[in-house]
């Protein structure tokens, strides 16, 4: 596999899933805060929370058709670009994918059809329900995503069969109460409900600088500021940080985001923030907070984490037994009668990965040197530098978040936020924030998994499908294209529909009712 | 259970979800192709669309859900295909963009531009997926050139314009046509009038041209297109390794089946059958039944695909040994045990509250209907 082809299949799964990210957290919270209002419509009977629930809907259906056309692009992606890794991993990775499908994508996709047509047709609680079963759905997809994405991060409940030349499944419980999963879950739910949050928020609060439908955009503010306080709290103390003292490629991915070089005694100090030199594999300068890391990254005061150079030295050792296992590989797959190459391969099994990888570097292991073996310890860490100020920036805007909706839900309880102007501005403002940490936060999560498609399983170099570079540039310019396209339109759908406000459903009951006839 | 039932009932297993999938997104895909020729203006083709509006994005879930069962089941089909196939294959992804946005967007503006962009982009996305799934198939009875090295890492070694053979491209006009058949009797079956009386010549027309190609299609497979056999023993029970076996090209071969178990004959005799009278009752008005009878229609036809293959999923034309089979593409037999339980539990609830979906929105599209929902309506 040359290194642009896989570079190349690298950017366009980045690109597409990144792009995918855009949509899918605000689907997985506007479903909720959906729920909410039409809740409160069945128990009060009240017009304006069907009337909420029918105009955030709408905005949430333009959202959602984009998510769904960017989702489809994700599973085809699996086996047009990387058709080795479907094959090595597929016994064990399909079948959450294909659970997904079964259990929450046909729920979610069924059920809102009948929630944009159904209203004249279904008694109220029989909507209401209808309402409930999108979002379980739409929740479901994203626990069963997670489920397979986390044992990419941490591949456990599997084994290597040399006869099918593939990993297989052994344990599916194991598969399926993953710790990194359920951390991932809670932690990119939560997200999602913020980043909904956010958007009612910020766009009730452009109402009320206008002036405009005073009353719907207040009650919308209210529900936006509850939700949000209680989710941006879950977002960041349920964080990701549980999970990551989980498995050894949690462990690598620490260490890099927190640019610490060297295992230092419990509890270990924090880097709020630093210089990362990656040259000279120090930090230049650093400000250090006394035993946070320790604490938040082992929830104890006696475990130590490891650090980069000590993480380094363990992978030299285990790409070392990983060239044992590869060429006993070799033997069985050439004579599988061989015994003594069986009982090599089983004894350095939980190391073939990182013989594989040293593959990338070297075909033939007689010709490995010094510099080359190296290079391979080396790239077992993710660039340092993205990793520690991404991980930053992400963390930063969620507690500006949190902040926000701590001053929201203070003012909605007082009921006075339509005059609080420098509230309504910040939440207009950080309109985008929520996005750009959801985008972080999916960069530091698989960037940081570098160079594995699964970690300690199969290097990314050898997931990839037998294709040219052309192929790449050509397939990536088209999703270019397409979704270029695509969100120029909905960027206008969703300008016009939000800017028209609660009138675009022509009730009779709101402001600019005639600015837009449809 | 035991690996070689489980190896087949997979194989029945992915059958029944493209199956599921030609019914239920074929549907509203035929109902897409038709849309620009159906519908003649823009009242018309709201009501052509919204028969479909409440229902197309569950529908495209059989097709999500049976990619993700291929890949759970049959990891070298998925990956093979998928990379193999890669301009095809992205050719029907960009195609599907059309349709979620499509038929969310389309009537949010009132411009007849904008409307009639998206009506086309609706047409491609009805009418693309289906003409080249069946040009996949066309390829997959020819064998495809493709081989394993020892690691089973696959090359693909034929070109995008090689798969628009002639053969191919015959089965693409029977997939094409037989998605315009279905598509045709349900909109007949949710329209009035003047939409109804097109759809229903649409399906006509569909119908016997569907038959005709089938017809040329099959002739031609026994007569002029070598099948495959595998000439190795077989040991059902065995690990997937499908480098473990010897393959023969030989003309003929796909007919094996039908001499061996001469009641899978009847598979074929359901696609004549069936769309025969699905044309009859039709001709009555039964539109309700005729659906019902179109769906046993395209049965028959993707099922006489299969059976004519069976045991091979997608033969290799230039390492006969790399070709995969029922026997040797598939996953663990616990990996295919967890599917089957989730495949169990899941469809019948699945088919439960989709057709209680369809039950609430049950009766005609008219052109009132339209009017009444200006601005909720698709």
């Amino acid at each position: 596999m040359t290194d642009s082809l896989v570079d190349l299949s690298r950017l366009q799964f980045a690109v597409t899933a990144l792009y995918h990210f855009l949509f899918v957290p605000l689907t997985l919270g506007m479903v909720w805060i959906l729920v909410v209002m039409e809740s409160v419509y069945v128990m009060t009977g009240k017009q304006v929370y069907q009337d909420m629930t029918r105009f955030w809907g709408k905005l949430f259906g333009i959202n959602f058709a984009l998510g769904v056309t960017t989702g489809i692009t994700m599973e085809f992606q699996f086996g047009t670009n990387w058709a080795y890794y479907s094959h090595y991993v597929g016994d064990i990775f399909g079948a959450p994918l294909a659970i997904e499908g079964l259990m929450a994508f046909f729920l979610e996709s069924t059920f809102i059809g009948l929630f944009f047509f159904g209203w004249d047709r279904l008694s109220r609680p029989k909507h209401l329900m209808v309402t409930l079963l999108m979002a379980l759905g739409t929740n479901l997809s994203a626990l069963w995503i997670l489920i397979a994405n986390g044992w990419m991060q941490n591949p456990v409940g599997a084994e290597f069969n040399p006869t099918t030349m593939r990993m297989e499944l052994v344990d599916f419980g194991a598969l399926l109460f993953n710790p990194d999963a359920q951390a991932k879950f809670v932690h990119t739910v939560s997200a999602g409900y913020v980043t909904a949050s956010t958007f009612v928020l910020a766009i009730s609060s452009w109402y009320m600088l206008k002036g405009k439908d005073v009353e719907f955009a207040k009650r919308s503010f209210r529900v936006a500021s509850a939700f949000g306080l209680a989710s941006a709290l879950s977002v960041i103390v349920l964080g990701d940080e549980s999970g990551y003292t989980v498995g050894e490629a949690q462990q690598t991915k620490l260490a890099a985001m927190e640019a610490m070089w060297d295992t230092e005694p419990a509890p270990a100090s924090f880097n709020l923030i630093a210089a990362p030199n990656e040259k000279a594999e120090k930090n230049d300068w650093a400000v250090k907070i006394p035993y946070v890391m320790g604490l938040i990254g082992t929830r104890s005061t006696t475990t130590l984490i490891p650090g980069i150079h000590q993480i380094k030295e363990k992978n030299r050792q285990r790409i070392l037994s990983g060239i044992e296992a590869v060429r006993a590989l070799e033997q069985v797959r050439h004579d599988p009668a061989d015994q003594e190459a069986r009982r090599v391969l089983e004894a350095h099994k939980a190391d073939l990965g990182f013989g594989l990888l040293l593959k990338s570097y070297v075909r033939n292991f007689d010709q490995v040197t010094p510099e080359l073996l190296q290079k391979a310890v080396d790239s077992t860490i993710p660039r340092v530098f993205p990793m520690f100020w991404g991980f930053r920036i992400m963390v930063a805007l969620g507690f500006l978040i949190l902040m926000l909706f701590v001053a929201s839900f203070v003012s909605t309880l007082q009921g006075r936020c339509e005059n609080k102007r420098w509230l309504l501005k910040w939440a207009l403002l950080m309109l985008p924030a929520p996005w750009l940490a959801c985008e972080f936060g999916w960069f530091v999560a698989e960037y940081g998994r570098q160079p594995w498609t699964i970690y300690g399983v199969l290097p990314t170099h050898l997931s990839v499908s037998t294709l040219t570079p052309g192929n790449l540039m050509g397939s990536l310019a088209g999703f270019v294209g397409f979704y270029t396209i695509l969100l120029v339109v909905e960027m206008v759908l969703m300008v016009k529909f939000a800017r028209q406000g609660p009138g675009s459903l022509a009730t009779g009951r709101y402001d600019n009712e005639l600015a837009h006839a449809h | 259970m035991d690996y070689p039932t489980l190896k087949v009932i997979w194989w029945v297993l992915v059958g029944v979800l493209l199956i599921g999938f030609a019914i239920m997104d074929g549907h509203d895909m035929g109902v897409g192709t038709l849309l620009p020729f159906v519908g003649r203006n823009d009242v018309e083709r709201r009501v052509v669309i919204n028969t479909v509006g409440p229902h197309w994005d569950g529908n495209q879930v059989w097709f999500i859900t049976g990619g993700g069962a291929i890949f759970a089941a049959w990891p070298l089909v998925y990956a093979t295909a998928f990379s193999g196939f890669y301009w095809a294959m992205l050719a029907v992804l960009w195609a599907l963009f059309f349709r979620p946005v499509g038929f969310d967007y389309r009537s949010k503006i009132a411009n007849a531009a904008w409307r009639s962009t998206w009506d086309w982009g609706l047409f491609i996305g009805g009418a693309v997926p289906p003409l080249i799934f069946g040009v996949a198939f066309g390829n997959l009875l020819q064998g495809v050139p493709f081989a394993f090295d020892d690691n089973l890492v696959s090359t693909y070694s034929g070109s995008f314009w090689q798969l628009l053979n002639p053969f191919a491209l015959l089965a693409g006009v029977v997939s094409s046509a037989m998605i315009t058949f279905h598509g045709g009797v349900y909109l007949a079956h949710r329209t009035e009038g003047v939409i109804q009386e097109r759809a229903m010549s649409s399906a006509r027309w569909s119908g016997l041209i569907m038959l005709a190609s089938f017809t040329l299609a099959g002739i031609w497979l026994a007569s002029g297109i070598d099948g495959y056999r595998i000439s190795s023993v077989v040991d059902p029970a065995a690990m997937a390794n499908p480098l473990g076996k010897t393959v023969v090209r030989q003309a003929g071969a796909w007919l094996d089946n039908y001499r061996h178990w001469p009641l899978t004959l009847l598979v074929p005799a359901l696609a004549y059958l069936a769309t025969l009278i699905t044309l009859t009752v039709l001709k009555a008005r039964r539109t309700g039944l005729a659906f019902i009878l179109s769906a046993l229609a395209l049965t028959g036809v993707i099922g006489t695909a299969g059976v004519s293959m069976f045991p091979f999923i997608m033969p290799s034309s230039t390492s006969l040994a790399s070709s995969l089979t029922v026997w040797d593409a598939v996953s663990s037999q616990k990996t295919l045990f967890i599917m089957l339980v989730a495949t169990l539990i899941f469809v019948p609830i699945i088919i439960a509250y989709t057709s209680w979906c369809y039950r609430v929105m049950a009766g005609k599209v008219t052109v009132a209907f339209i009017e009444k929902n200006e601005h909720s309506a698709y």
